[in-house]
């Protein structure tokens, strides 16, 4: 390669070689490619924070505007128009409910099966198994909201809208990722672990309940925690099978559920609102304002969630000592 | 000292003779039981997927076996002419449109930010800077619609004008550029936004591994930092940098929300990016009219769905090769 | 407590690889038999065949007979897991359970078997357990502490109280000394001493002194080249073999001409 040439060998006396060794003896333009390199990937960093800076600035400062507690705490039953009222009660409780489920359902089967993946797969139906978990995180969440709809379709018609369906959606994506990070922590349990508690006379199924799960529950909450996270904000699935509503239903078996990222993209959708000159009670951007509070609140929600994944991460991990 | 006991303590193991008491019982059953329901979940899996695309597959099947004409005469929003592959051509080659364009421009970002964190930031604030661009993944699809539409999209009007007004001649800049910028360009740079953090992560891991030897072989040959990337880091990461590019593109193939809460929708083959009212994506499409879709709506928005299944699923599968490839080929250890 | 075991012809395998050949020896009930030779000569993977843990690596299998008086371990009615209570094991790198105390490690084979022990007969247990380890004295104000804080030759005989806890017939050490340092590794060859009172012991270890210094008998294992199975050369009093062995090859090794 030319530019690795090495320079000349030192001529006379200790000037040229301070010279060369203080790195003005480089070729300039080695030098500056390389300042030119420095300067480029530090840019692509600080553009990168634009958009986050820039998303968090102005979630924060349009939705601080509606975000109360009277927001938190109502539905939006009975409000229409400009009404300066309504709220995301409703959504939230759709939200936590369907995520709920869908944890309940993605949990034990991602968990088992990364048992099966670490203790257990051996041959062409581990590597199968691997290859299409790695193929279902490709999935793109319209998809898995469609599989959803066509599942519950065949069963209650055309047609349906169901809470428990949204949660359905919402395994096919969560499965997956809760598979990986399961597999990855169990991975991490040393095999020395196993082999004390096998000598022990201990079983293979004990081993793996008491030693290989204890020592990895951490990390397993951890990342059952993201993948929460990650779902959590899904929007087009739950737009297709969940439905939107205004009032508040706490059955996940029956009719329409209301979530939050539905809630926002449903706000946001209304647009703006033309207020009859001199009404008293109405506010031509109350709906963006509704959105922009129900946005602040996911996001918190997401946050809170990641960080209760690292709290668990840091406290229980098991102690290495002194 | 000895250990022989007088007494046995319960719970500790009852003396039997090894005959009785090595052979199976109750726990190995259990064990096996166990093994069996494992496997099973594993076999789960594989029928989650088949199940996926078995049920999709049944729905829309109504939408290729029914006549075109009577399609659109029962679809308010269905083409009179071209039939059901006529509708979606346009929007495979919006969605792959605006795919494209997040990549262009997502990836020389996140191999930037990767080499940033992995070789140019101080160690000690590595990780903390990761975890920023990882938040970036932390932003609900719909949040990035709503800032996309309201906070960038008026934003960005000047650059696109910028552009339509010296590259103009190029037809990707073909002017008047729209105004609100509610443009597959917009849509482009938003999901460059989106997939920044999924991209960045992979190629930062693959920048990692450089075999150390390699770096320092480099560095005791007087490279420049520049240099060492280039020699000995990227050589080694670049089927890893294609994979994290596919997934990233994966990724920008099937997302929703931020596409429809932005682009202004239309179905022609254009490539004029700054134009509204050109381009529609599959996965947009879908949320778009599914709410309000009757019988043959629903099936025809499955057969669409069933093709960006597809599309996404081979860009992945392609993914995973590569990085298999790699894991064999790849001397690092 | 102790048992006798003799082995006879057996074969270990690898998948098709065949890694030790052609084995046949009595362990004596209540001695020290130790086991040396070169790096790769099979002793470790010999010793795990004598309560099946080599059942554990994928694809490795033995042929031949382990018998535990009078009892076949690889007859097919046997349970492995059954075999591993009867057949203690310590590692060669101590590994106690991270998030367990002194006390539950001492009681994890009972535990983790979902067996029900009370209160009192548990304390009795650690307390017993521990002496037999020579740790309790150490540890005694400090058992709900986890096991992991300990220095490496106090875990280490954590590992074997742990062992001896399930009240095993023979224990099985795999060069349990050799990541400590040499004062912890006298505390372990004079535990080994007393344990032998009690306990059949088979003992793998590199070093020959220690292996002079604590067993009773010495077998001695080589291979012939890379890629050929370790066998057993020769097996007597450790005396015998320190001083007068009948092969060539064993009077090399423990001259120190090859290993």
């Amino acid at each position: 390669m030319a530019t690795l040439q090495t320079p000349a060998p030192p001529a006379a006396g200790d000037e040229e070689l301070r010279r060369q060794l203080t790195g003005a003896g480089l070729e300039p333009r080695r030098k500056r490619a390389d300042r030119a390199m420095t300067v480029v990937v530090a840019l692509a960093f600080a553009l990168a924070l634009v958009p986050l800076v820039s998303v968090t600035w102005t979630v924060l400062s349009r939705g601080l505007e509606r975000f109360d507690l009277y927001f938190l705490t109502v539905s939006m039953r009975g409000v229409f128009g400009g009404m300066d009222a309504g709220g995301i009660y409703h959504a939230i409780l759709g939200t936590l409910l369907i995520t709920l489920f869908a944890t309940l359902i993605s949990v034990p089967i991602g968990l088992l099966c990364a048992i099966y993946l670490v203790e257990y797969g051996r041959g062409r139906l581990a590597k199968a198994v691997t290859f299409f978990v790695d193929v279902m995180t490709g999935i793109p969440s319209i998809v898995a909201g469609l599989f959803a709809y066509a599942l519950f379709a065949l069963v209650f018609g055309p047609g349906v809208r169901l809470g428990i369906a949204g949660s359905v959606a919402l395994s096919v994506l969560m499965i997956p990722v809760v598979v990986r990070s399961c597999e990855e922590m169990l991975r991490l349990v040393p095999n020395e672990l196993r082999e004390a508690s096998y000598a022990l006379g201990v079983p293979k199924y004990l081993t793996i309940l008491k030693v290989v799960l204890r020592t990895a529950i951490a990390g397993i909450a951890t990342g059952v925690m993201l993948a929460v996270a990650r779902v959590i904000g899904e929007t087009a699935p739950l737009l297709i099978v969940a439905g939107t509503i205004d009032s508040i239903n706490t059955n996940v078996f029956d009719g329409r559920m209301m979530t939050l990222p539905v809630y926002i993209f449903g706000q946001y959708r209304q647009g703006n609102v033309s207020c009859v000159a001199g009404a008293a009670d109405c506010i031509p951007t109350i709906n963006f304002d509704r959105a922009w509070a129900a946005a602040l609140t996911l996001i918190l929600i997401v946050m809170a969630l990641n960080l209760l994944a690292r709290l668990i991460a840091r406290f229980f991990a098991p102690k290495a000592g002194r | 000292m000895s250990l022989t006991p007088t007494r046995r303590p319960e719970g500790a193991e009852p003396s039997l003779t090894p005959a009785e008491s090595m052979t199976h019982g109750r726990a190995s059953l259990a064990n096996r039981a166990f093994a069996r329901l494992s496997t099973a979940s594993g076999v789960t899996i594989l029928a989650l997927l088949a199940a996926v695309t078995v049920f999709l597959v049944i729905e829309a099947l109504p939408a290729v076996t029914t006549s075109p004409a009577e399609l659109a005469e029962r679809i308010s929003w269905f083409p009179e002419t071209g039939g059901i592959l006529g509708y979606v051509g346009p929007l495979v080659f919006g969605t792959l449109l605006a795919a494209l364009i997040a990549l262009l421009i997502g990836t020389p970002l996140a191999i930037g930010i990767a080499l940033f964190i992995s070789h140019y930031a101080p160690r000690r604030l590595a990780q903390g800077l990761g975890y920023l661009v990882d938040l970036l993944a932390a932003i609900p699809s719909v949040v990035y619609g709503l800032w996309g539409s309201l906070v960038l999209a008026p934003r960005i009007v000047p650059v696109q004008d910028l552009l339509a007004q010296y590259l103009g001649w190029f037809p990707l800049f073909d002017g008047p550029a729209a105004q609100p910028a509610r443009t597959v360009f917009t849509v482009g740079v938003v999901l460059a936004v989106m997939i920044l953090p999924i991209i960045t992560a992979v190629c930062r891991e693959v920048f990692l591994q450089t075999p150390r030897l390699h770096e320092e072989a480099a560095l005791a040959l007087g490279a420049t930092r520049l240099e060492v990337i280039r020699t000995a880091v990227l050589p080694f990461a670049r089927s890893g940098i294609i994979s994290a590019a596919m997934l990233g593109l994966g990724r920008a193939l099937g997302e929703t929300m931020a596409v429809l809460m932005i682009l202004s929708p239309g179905f022609a083959y254009s490539f004029a990016l700054l134009q509204a009212g050109q381009h529609q994506t599959i996965a947009a499409n879908i949320a778009n009219q599914f709410p309000e879709a009757n019988t043959a709506g629903v099936s025809t928005l499955i057969a669409t769905g069933l093709v960006l299944f597809v599309i996404t699923l081979a860009v992945n599968m392609l993914a995973r090769w590569v990085v298999s490839r790699r894991a064999d080929f790849s001397g690092a250890n | 407590m102790a048992k006798r075991i003799d082995v006879s012809d057996l074969n270990i395998y690898y998948g098709s690889f065949l890694a030790v050949a052609d084995v046949s020896m009595t362990i004596e009930p209540r001695t020290v038999t130790a086991l040396i030779g070169p790096s790769g000569c099979g002793k470790s993977t010999f010793l795990r065949t004598l309560n099946r843990m080599h059942e554990v690596i994928p694809g490795a299998r033995a042929e031949g007979k382990v018998v535990m008086d009078g009892v076949d371990m690889y007859a097919s009615d046997v349970d492995p897991v059954a075999v591993r209570r009867h057949v203690g094991m310590v590692f060669q790198r101590p590994n106690p359970f991270p998030t367990m105390s002194i006390a539950e490690n001492v009681l994890a084979g009972v535990r983790l078997n979902n067996k029900r022990i009370s209160k009192g007969d548990a304390q009795d247990l650690v307390e017993r357990s521990l002496q037999g380890a020579n740790l309790w004295n150490e540890v005694k104000d400090r058992l709900d502490r986890p096991g992991s804080g300990l220095s490496g030759g106090q875990q280490q005989r954590l590992c074997i109280a742990r062992a001896i806890a399930v009240r095993p017939q023979v224990l099985l050490m795999d060069e349990p000394c050799s990541a400590l340092d040499p004062i912890s590794t006298l505390a372990i060859e004079d535990l080994i001493a007393e344990l032998k009172n009690d306990y059949t012991i088979v003992i793998v270890t590199h070093n020959m002194q220690q292996a002079a210094r604590v067993s009773d008998r010495t077998g001695f294992f080589n291979i012939a080249g890379t890629g050929k199975p370790g066998r057993l050369i020769e097996i007597d009093d450790t005396t015998t073999i320190f001083s007068s062995p009948h092969e060539q090859a064993t009077e090399d090794y423990i001259s120190g001409r090859f290993g």
